[in-house]
């Protein structure tokens, strides 16, 4: 039987098929799974922050889109997969209340995005599929047997990505 | 230390919430002692009924010489009751779609509810605090919680959750209450309060 691995907020995971990896009701921070789709292995990062060097307390690596991001990739090594594959699939970084001042902390979704977008770049790292912004949550699913990314919203048809 | 004090604030908060929503629904609604938890991000969905529980939440801005957010939060069926009551609606109305009207009656609740909390929490510290109009979204638990929790993340690894549980003779309902004033606005408080 296969399971399914949950991943909560501020949380990191690595998954190997047949098993699935999972993390729920994401809204203004940013889900990232990155999968190694020949050895088929997939780890997933619920980041809440943008940048650790911005924050005084940054023990947890997996809150902060930077750190977030190298220590799943160091995780996924660990159990065989290969840097050069590594693909990445993106969800969340949504603004769930409808603000009217624009304020840094209202647009904290849109930076979440921005700064995942920048430091897989660095990592040279291709987002493969993005599903991010707007105003509502996603509970994703990724399969390493497929590749492929579920996103599960309140009163909208499932997407497959 | 800082935790006894927050929980006290909590206290008289809901006290003063609970006599306004009496008022304003021609009830009797009583309210237990409020339970105050400190929690681990990734613990803090399941609190509330798991991650994708469907929740309405009321959101506010913080001003004046504290800022930060403060959010009050009830699962729909908790809401869906509450305005059955404001409005005098039946109780076969178990809808979880609200109209306009009921809408807007739901942020009254939470504007009643916050209101109180900021008026006791500036009885108690002689702080003048100022609250935005409330902005209200009604999605999953985790997605709404994110919000406050990222304000939370900025200064340590726990949220501060405080739940109330309130209700009438034919039901009680659930209320979570959240309040996150910046690193800067916390150590008013406390010193205001001489601690």
């Amino acid at each position: 039987m296969s399971e399914m691995i949950k991943v909560g907020m501020a949380d990191l995971n690595v998954c190997i098929s047949p098993n699935a990896i999972t993390t729920l009701g994401l809204g203004s921070c940013v889900g990232i799974v990155l999968y190694d789709p020949i050895k088929k292995i997939a780890g997933m990062v619920h980041v809440m922050l943008p940048d650790s060097t911005k924050i005084l307390n940054n023990e947890n690596k997996a809150k902060f889109a930077d750190t977030g991001i190298d220590e799943l990739i160091r995780q996924m090594l660990t159990i065989g997969a290969d840097r050069k594959s590594l693909i990445a699939k993106i969800a969340g970084g949504a603004q769930m209340f409808a603000f009217s001042n624009n304020s840094d902390m209202m647009r904290i979704g849109e930076r979440n995005v921005e700064a995942t977008k920048l430091k897989l770049q660095q990592l040279g790292i291709p987002i493969r599929a993005e599903d991010t912004g707007l105003n509502y949550g996603r509970t994703i699913e990724f399969y390493p047997e497929t590749g492929e990314l579920l996103i599960k919203s309140v009163g909208k048809e499932r997407k497959i990505l | 230390m800082q935790y006894d004090v927050l929980r006290e604030i909590g206290n008289i908060g809901a006290g003063n919430a609970t006599t306004a929503l009496s008022q304003m629904i021609n009830a009797k609604i009583d309210m237990k002692v409020p339970n105050v938890e400190l929690l681990e991000f990734k613990e803090l969905s399941d609190i509330v009924g798991g991650a994708e529980n469907l929740v309405v939440g009321i959101l506010f801005t913080l001003e004046g010489q504290i800022d930060g957010m403060m959010m009050f939060m009830m699962d729909v069926d908790a809401s869906r009751h509450l305005v059955n009551l404001l409005l005098g609606n039946t109780d076969e109305n178990t809808s979880s779609e609200f109209t306009e009207m009921e809408l807007s009656a739901l942020n009254e609740i939470g504007n009643i509810i916050a209101g109180a909390y900021l008026s006791s929490l500036a009885t108690l510290t002689n702080i003048v605090i100022t609250s935005s109009v409330p902005y209200m979204a009604i999605d999953m638990a985790g997605a709404i919680l994110s919000v406050p929790a990222i304000e939370f993340g900025k200064i340590g690894d726990k949220a501060l959750l405080i739940e109330t549980e309130f209700g009438d003779e034919i039901r009680e309902v659930n209320g979570y209450f959240i309040l996150i004033p910046t690193i800067n606005s916390y150590g008013k408080i406390l010193s205001s309060l001489g601690l």
